[in-house]
């Protein structure tokens, strides 16, 4: 799941296997209690040390994994060649603030357009050869330009220029400012690999600059690594060896676990969770990422034109009811804002939209309407158990006078032909780690993935405004400002925000875990020691 | 001599069914490909992911030419399988191709290996519990084996599966719960990993041979012939091996080819539960990516294995039946 930091749950191929089936489940087998403090209280405890190795298992490596960037849609390559193998300019740290990685600091013109990292001194490749600006630049030039089919080319279309200043330094020039650049280039994608001799981007050996060298890659079954002597961050990394597993099926995971042929596994089963955390030796973890589940409306189409039909509909969903029945407890309740709170900027907007008939009711009779009936178009892939979801909505909304139809979409298919293109879909959001990302791709007018056809003249303002913006009191003014308009007005309804629920050895010591991306923002692998 | 081979029904019946085989082969692959064709969602869309702007999905299939005509892709796909060449996979990025061959190769060779050690395995306990069986007819030891053999077909694979592994890897740690095999291992460690899932493959196809090779044999034992040979005063066990046995073969070897079929198209559960790295996998795996090429080429594959496999048990039991063998 959560395949990548673009606001859809990306893709369909992703799926789903296993989150799915996670999700499923009878409604017996309820989860309650899901705990939400900030985990890993415990890591605190002992001070990282050397040593040891340990096996990870993630859920969904395929055998046409490649070394190459442009090509990473998966958790596993994300995290094993992203988070492991190599290293961006900036990384999110455990607090989701973007900081330096390879960039030793980055600064910007005043009007935020030009951009310019300095290298850290001496980086090493894993071969031995030093990072020089070329490799930056051939790095990012292998995902733009007009022939690329990256998967990162719409985070990089906005740079218009690439160059060096000498060997350590690298300048990007932007079409417009932008603030939150230097989050933009943690993009796991946009990782530095050695340039070739007469320009392009030398992928295919697997060498890079990350914390662990490639010792064997079995596509689709397992890469063992070891550690990099000559890592840039002292002291780290903590493990001598390590080895990611690729196991699809969430009962083997667990069962592995259980003999102990692994120390980690992604996905943990949430129908199995109760008796796995009675397990003395596993710590079960559970974050709340970006990602997020929505029921969103196309606000150019009757009913949902008028905004009191849409404001009636965010009071007649009972959200905890969702999360409790539909989720199993595993979730996060929302309150229609995609901005979860972890993100710089956030705000929770008044009035928190909560269950409540009489003002459903209250805001129908304002749009002049004592009932209406709709369509809500859903498929498990929509997001999991997005069909359960919806009928509990159907159930909690007939109360306030509103019928919804759910209608059930096929999955294959569901994202080319019913996502954009029904009035009222279930949708699954990876989420964006910053406001002006998000809201760039999903909410401005015309944006790319506006499913909601939402166009506020107001707000398109404040997103230029914002990104621009160098005062950071201001810019708080003006998302606060963004997330209220959208609350008020805007055509998503957001359900929840999804957990990530993993299961540990308690092999295994770390500090707080990282609330942006999983396996603690790609990077568990550097950041976590023996205990 | 030429005339002869012509003439030999069991030659004339091989070429003709190798005929057949390539027909059905070539309607099969019709059919993956248009049945590939007709699934809904946009491959390049799907394989990129929804970050793909439409120019990048443009500029996607138009490198893996998705842009031809069907009929003309069917005729490129179908020329190059008939080569031996199954084409490029999907993931193929530019200046690095992967061919379907390179990327399923590995994979078949694992799943045969795993057919292989199961086949070793299962095929000689069911012939003897299936003779034993017909010997020992309507006994206790009949009604046992017949019971528990019965029972373990009637669980479905992956529910042994899981149920070994908690006894045999979980409780009782004596084998691993992970088939992960990879070519740095030792042979001895492949066969200690592999144990679990030859375990489980073992139940589920032991009862339908076993069951077969004792219908096969006792509906033989009322002909007069055998009765005769027992008047003769053979003994029981003779009777069987000697006179019963030759002619039950052609049952018995149809069904060990249709399992020899499953053992390589139809373990992809067992696959997945033990994570063995076979073909099944990796068929699913490509699904999953929508990588075409490398699930027409899987596809084939097994259709190939199915056909082969009943022409080789068509001709062994036409081989092995004396009145084929010897034509007047």
């Amino acid at each position: 799941m959560k395949k990548e930091q673009d606001p859809l749950r990306g893709d369909i191929r992703a799926d789903l296997a296993s989150t799915r089936r996670q999700f499923m489940g009878g409604v017996g087998a309820l989860v309650l209690g899901v705990s939400l403090l900030p985990l890993g209280i415990r890591a605190a405890q002992a001070a990282p040390k050397q040593g040891g190795s340990v096996r990870f298992a993630i859920n969904d490596g395929a055998q046409t994994d490649s070394y190459d960037p442009a090509t990473w849609q998966s958790s596993f390559t994300q995290v094993v060649f992203g988070g492991t193998l190599c290293n961006a300019l900036t990384e999110l740290d455990a607090n989701g603030v973007a900081v330096p990685d390879l960039a030793e600091s980055f600064a910007a013109s005043a009007d935020l357009k030009v951009w310019t990292f300095k290298l850290r001194p001496n980086l090493k490749f894993h071969d031995g050869a030093p990072v020089t600006a070329n490799d930056v630049i051939e790095s990012y030039r292998h995902h733009m330009g007009p022939k690329s089919s990256s998967a990162a080319k719409a985070l990089v279309d906005a740079i218009v220029d690439v160059k060096g200043d000498g060997d350590g330094a690298v300048v990007f020039t932007l079409s417009g400012g932008n603030a939150d650049f230097p989050y933009l280039v943690s993009d796991c994608h946009l990782v530095v690999m050695p340039a070739k001799a007469g320009g392009g981007l030398d992928w295919e050996r697997g060498v890079a600059t990350g914390p662990y060298i490639i010792e064997d890659s079995q596509p689709g079954i397992a890469v063992k690594m070891k550690r990099n002597p000559h890592y840039h961050k002292p002291g780290q990394p903590y493990f001598d060896a390590i080895e990611f597993v690729n196991i699809i099926d969430v009962a083997a995971r667990t069962n592995a676990l259980l003999t102990g042929e692994i120390d980690y596994m992604v996905d943990a089963d949430i129908k199995t969770l109760t008796m796995l955390e009675q397990n003395a030796d596993i710590e079960i973890s559970k974050v709340s990422g970006l990602r997020h589940f929505s029921f969103s409306m196309n606000t150019t189409v009757a009913p949902f034109d008028n905004p009191d039909v849409r404001r009636a509909l965010k009071y007649a969903v009972d959200r905890e009811d969702i999360v409790k029945k539909a989720f199993l407890g595993n979730a996060k309740v929302a309150n229609d804002n995609p901005i979860a709170p972890q993100i710089a900027f956030a705000v929770n907007p008044e009035p928190v939209h909560s269950y409540n008939i009489e003002k459903a009711k209250e805001y129908l009779a304002k749009a002049g309407l004592t009932s209406v009936a709709v369509n809500l178009s859903v498929a498990e892939t929509a997001f999991p158990n997005a069909i359960d979801a919806a009928l509990l909505f159907k159930e909690h909304a007939a109360k306030a006078g509103i019928e919804i139809n759910v209608v059930r979409e096929a999955d294959d298919g569901y994202w080319d032909n019913v996502w954009q293109h029904k009035p009222f879909v279930g949708v699954d959001w990876l989420g964006k780690p910053t406001c002006d990302s998000l809201f760039t791709t999903a909410y401005a007018g015309g944006a790319p993935w506006n499913d909601t056809a939402w166009k506020n003249q107001r707000f398109d303002e404040l997103l230029v405004l914002g990104r621009a913006e160098p005062d950071k009191a201001k810019r708080q003014e003006i998302y606060a400002e963004m997330q209220q308009i959208l609350h008020d007005d805007g055509g998503a309804i957001v359900i929840a925000y999804a957990l990530f629920i993993d299961a540990i050895s308690k092999k295994i010591a770390h500090g707080p875990i990282g609330n942006m991306l999983q396996c603690d923002n790609f990077r568990m692998a550097e950041r976590w020691w023996l205990a | 001599m030429r005339k002869e081979i012509i003439s030999n029904p069991l030659f004339r019946t091989i070429f003709t069914r190798l005929g057949l085989g390539f027909v059905t082969l070539f309607a099969v692959s019709l059919i993956i490909f248009a049945a590939i064709a007709v699934l809904p969602g946009d491959f390049a869309k799907a394989t990129l992911g929804r970050a793909a702007t439409p120019e990048t999905v443009a500029n996607f299939q138009k490198s893996l030419g998705l842009d031809r005509p069907v009929a003309e892709r069917y005729l490129k796909w179908i020329g190059g399988a008939v080569t031996g060449d199954l084409g490029l996979s999907f993931s193929s990025g530019s200046g690095t191709p992967r061919t379907v061959g390179s990327i399923i190769g590995p994979r078949l060779k694992n799943t045969l290996f795993l057919a292989g050690i199961t086949a070793l395995v299962a095929i000689p306990i069911a012939l003897l519990l299936g003779i034993i069986a017909a010997i020992r007819r309507n006994s206790w030891l009949d009604r046992i084996l017949n019971a528990v053999t019965l029972a373990s077909i009637s669980f479905p694979e992956f529910f042994v599966a899981y149920v070994l592994m908690l006894l045999l890897a979980v409780k009782l740690p004596l084998f691993y719960s992970l088939a992960r095999v990879t070519p740095s291992m030792g042979s001895i460690e492949v066969l200690e990993r592999i144990a679990l899932p030859v375990l489980t493959l073992s139940f589920g196809i032991i009862a339908h041979m076993m069951r077969m090779t004792r219908a096969a044999i006792i509906g033989l034992l009322s002909h007069p012939y055998i009765e005769m040979a027992k008047l003769k005063g053979v003994p029981p066990w003779r009777v069987i091996l000697r006179h019963a046995l030759p002619n039950a073969w052609a049952p018995i070897v149809a069904v060990i080819a249709f399992n020899l079929a499953y053992l390589i198209v139809g373990v992809v559960v067992v696959e997945v539960v033990f994570v063995y790295p076979g073909i099944g996998q990796a068929m699913v795996d490509a699904v999953r990516s929508r990588d075409i090429p490398v699930v027409q080429g899987c596809a084939l594959i097994f259709a190939a294995s199915y056909i082969l496999l009943n022409l080789l048990a068509d001709v062994i039991a036409i081989a092995t039946n004396p009145r084929l063998a010897h034509p007047r």
